[in-house]
């Protein structure tokens, strides 16, 4: 093995890094194509090794991520195929980690690295507000971070205290971070893939209770999809998505939230109500315009997230709609969140989460009778 | 400063300022301050795996570190633990399988070390364990049942720290070893010859709490022995990507601190080498670092699989070094174990077995309104708001089950 790694310096320079990137990661790996049941995990693993392969900065590092391949699998196999200097395991330090990250990306890496639970990237909370934030703004974009924090965050999988934390709302109010949650399996391939390619530091928050969600998707066509994104420029970066339309009343959520988002849709629609349901993907940069869309289509929203509501990204959602969208609602904006307590112990858990039935209630109290 | 409490009267004189005790150490050991501080050239072993006492020249002990054999009470009390501590983890790891318990991080294979934690301190003393530590809770007089509230999942804890001085089974890795390093300097202003026993593992040692931790208590000269037990693993990674140090136990001397190893399999060296650091840390020699080298025999949690990352014969080898087995040996050998007591030791063990599988085995109701009564000492209006929001899903719940249309 060659002892040095080859390093892109397209993160500090004028090239597109995406041209280069683009044309390597067609000569990525690939297994039979065709659509296929792939899990949230497994499409995750598949955007690190894609990305890896397309560009030798890609590194991989955290707790557990190398002959583990993580807690949860994510990094499977990147140390069998890109060996040891390109995906390892670190002493156990998060600010470490982070602290690292940020000086590996000043010097022509682009570093992916895992915080092992939501609650466990807290010792790196300094690196990442006063550092991976700030950097680009202090130094007039001289230095720019390309990395990315990958967390398995939120709840609903019976885990004990600092397993189950819904952080979002730190890293979103933190000014200088991008902020991605996927919660659809093509999604994580996707927005892995951007939050690589992005030259800004990006905070990839991974639904854990999704890690085992399957679907049935194509990596082949995502892989060529990205491929063929990166070259043109373009790309789905910061854009929410409508994963079900309807006319009655508009269901925000993200992460976690969407497949119960979607399943309080599809129990409204039994009883008549025609519910659309917004996956917001990306937290920052905010997509106001999909949004803002459709609440003024349906003249009534609800948001729902698993974190707490006082002074959260749900609050701040309700606030962007009611004042884009004020003369276009019917009723005031209904929030379904997690209650304002630490996150519960295992037994109690499902009183906390957001649940279909209160989703129904608050879409009930949308002043229907006006 | 005033402190005012109602507690008894500190005496002064018997504690030494930080620049005193080092040259108090080495009065008193006739040794250098590097030597004091250095750990001894070999890990203190006292009993070898086949249950034999060693010869006092090969236990590894120098000058300056010298370890007198623990009383044999004192070792019967703890080999009564021990056996107590290893059915209650093969109970536990039992209840987990049963679906009874949601996690249980067993300390199967480093009882000794947990025994002797618990054993080296008095009643006014303080314990601040990890998730790893449940049987050193218990053996300091928690009750079985509510240690194991955290693993049962229905709270993030059981017992109150309080009345046991012993802290929450804590889990963001070393954040614990600075409450354990302010209830010392707390205790010190307030004149209480408490000690604190501050726990970690080897991975921890990573942390930038660990660091902060020894620091602050060498600086405060506070009276708290740091016990990392190196079971040379966190989770997958091994203690070579951890630290590349010639011992944890090296560390100690970089703070300004003694530093010793020991056998973690041994408990009679372990009690040996722990009833020292507590002592000299009560007589003002500010705070010490007791690294035991034992091992991890089964995987990180049940949701872990250790074969993606070590070798069946690793385990095995360490198997022989059983720290239950050696014990019984050894205490056989001496006389002052027969069937009888190892019997009734068993009784003990099994009774302890039955309380956890009925505490843990039945689904004990939660109240959902828990949720709102502790997050404050008086709920805020929005928690108070929340409950009864809460209250009423509930109970339009209850009726429409009643009721059904
Ligand atoms: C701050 C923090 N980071 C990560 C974790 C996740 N984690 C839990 S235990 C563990 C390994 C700890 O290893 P070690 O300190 O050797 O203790 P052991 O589990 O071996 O007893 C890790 C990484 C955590 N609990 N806290
Ligand atoms: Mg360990």
């Amino acid at each position: 093995m060659s002892p040095t790694i080859t390093t892109s310096s397209e993160a500090n320079g004028n090239v597109s890094a995406a041209t280069a990137r683009a044309a390597a990661s067609a000569a990525a790996t690939v297994e039979a194509s065709g659509p296929q049941t792939v899990t949230m995990a497994k499409a995750l693993n598949t955007a690190l090794a894609d990305a890896m392969q397309a560009d030798p900065s890609v590194l991989v590092f955290g707790e557990d991520v190398g002959l583990l391949g993580g807690v949860f699998r994510i990094t499977d196999g990147l140390t069998k195929t890109f060996g040891e200097q390109r995906c390892f395991d670190t002493p156990l330090a998060e600010s470490g980690i982070v602290g690292m990250a940020v000086g590996m990306a000043m010097n022509g890496m682009r570093p992916v690295v895992e915080m092992q639970f939501d609650a466990f990237a807290y010792p790196a909370f300094e690196q990442i507000v006063s550092h991976v934030a700030k950097m680009h703004n202090r130094t007039k974009g001289a230095v720019k971070l390309p990395m990315v924090i990958r967390i398995p965050y939120a709840g609903g999988i019976g885990g004990v205290e600092h397993h189950c934390d819904s952080s979002e709302s730190y890293y979103a109010h933190t000014a200088g971070l991008k902020v991605f949650t996927p919660a659809t399996v093509a999604d994580a391939y996707r927005m892995l893939r951007e939050a690589i390619d992005s030259d800004d530091p990006v905070m990839f928050m991974e639904p854990k209770k999704l890690y085992w969600s399957k679907d049935l998707v194509d990596l082949e066509e995502l892989r060529a999809q990205h491929a063929a994104n990166a070259a043109a420029g373009t790309s789905s970066e910061g854009r929410a998505a409508v994963a079900r339309s309807g006319t009655d009343a508009t269901l925000i959520a993200y992460g976690p939230s969407v497949p119960t988002a979607l399943a309080a849709a599809a129990a409204a629609a039994e009883e008549g109500r025609s519910l659309e349901v917004i996956d917001v993907r990306s937290i920052v940069p905010f997509d106001d315009e999909t949004v803002c869309a459709s609440v003024r289509k349906t003249g009534r929203a609800v948001v729902i997230a698993e974190a707490h509501g006082f002074a959260s990204v749900s609050s701040e959602i309700v606030a962007r709609v009611q004042e884009r969208c004020f003369h276009h609602l019917a009723a005031p904006i209904r929030r379904v969140t997690g209650f304002d307590v630490p996150y519960p112990a295992p037994k109690l858990e499902h009183y906390y989460l957001p649940g279909v039935d209160r989703i129904l209630d608050a879409v009930d109290d949308l002043q229907w009778e006006n | 400063m005033t402190i005012s409490a109602d507690h008894s009267a500190p005496d002064q004189a018997q504690r030494l300022p930080a620049e005193d005790a080092v040259s108090e150490a080495v009065r008193k050991f006739g040794i250098t301050v590097e030597d004091y501080m250095l750990p001894a050239r070999h890990q203190i072993q006292m009993v070898d795996p086949d249950g034999r006492l060693k010869a006092e020249s090969e236990q590894g002990t120098e000058p300056g570190h010298e370890y007198p054999l623990p009383a044999d009470a004192e070792l019967l009390a703890a080999y009564e633990q021990l056996v107590i501590g290893r059915r209650v983890n093969d109970q536990n790891s039992a209840l987990v399988r049963q679906g009874r318990m949601a996690v249980y991080p067993s300390s199967h294979g480093q009882e000794a070390c947990q025994v002797a934690a618990a054993l080296c301190l008095s009643d006014g003393d303080w314990m601040f364990p990890t998730y790893r530590d449940a049987v050193a809770v218990m053996a300091r007089g928690v009750d079985p049942v509510e240690t194991m509230t955290i693993f049962r999942g229905d709270w993030h804890s059981g017992y109150d720290p309080a009345r046991h001085k012993v802290g929450i089974q804590c889990t963001p890795l070393t954040t614990q070893l600075l409450h354990g390093v302010g209830v010392a300097h707390a205790a010190k202003l307030r004149g209480e010859d408490t000690v604190v026993l501050a726990m970690c593992g080897d991975g921890a040692t990573s942390e930038g709490d660990f660091h902060e931790a020894l620091n602050f208590a060498a600086v405060f000269h506070l009276p708290v022995v740091f016990f990392v037990q190196n079971n040379k693993y966190a989770i997958s990674v091994p203690l070579a990507h951890q630290s590349v140090a010639p011992s944890l136990a090296h560390k100690a001397v970089g703070y300004g601190m003694a530093g010793e190893r020991v056998d973690g399999n041994d408990v009679v060296a372990l009690l040996a080498v722990l009833d020292r650091a507590v002592k000299l840390a009560r007589e003002g020699s500010g705070p010490l670092l007791v690294e035991a080298h034992t091992y991890r025999m089964q995987a990180h949690t049940n949701a872990d699989d250790a074969t993606r990352y070590r070798q069946d014969s690793e385990v095995a080898e360490w198997l022989a070094k059983d720290p239950i087995s050696r014990m019984k040996t050894y205490l056989t050998g001496r006389g002052l174990l027969d069937d009888d007591g190892a019997a009734r030791i068993a009784e003990k063990a099994e009774a302890v077995a039955s309380q956890l599988r009925d505490g843990l085995g039945e689904d004990v109701p939660v109240d959902p309104q828990e949720l709102f009564r502790h997050v404050f000492s008086v709920p805020t209006p929005q928690l108070k708001e929340q409950s009864a929001m809460l209250a009423d899903e509930l109970a339009r719940e209850a009726s429409a089950e009643e009721s059904p249309k």
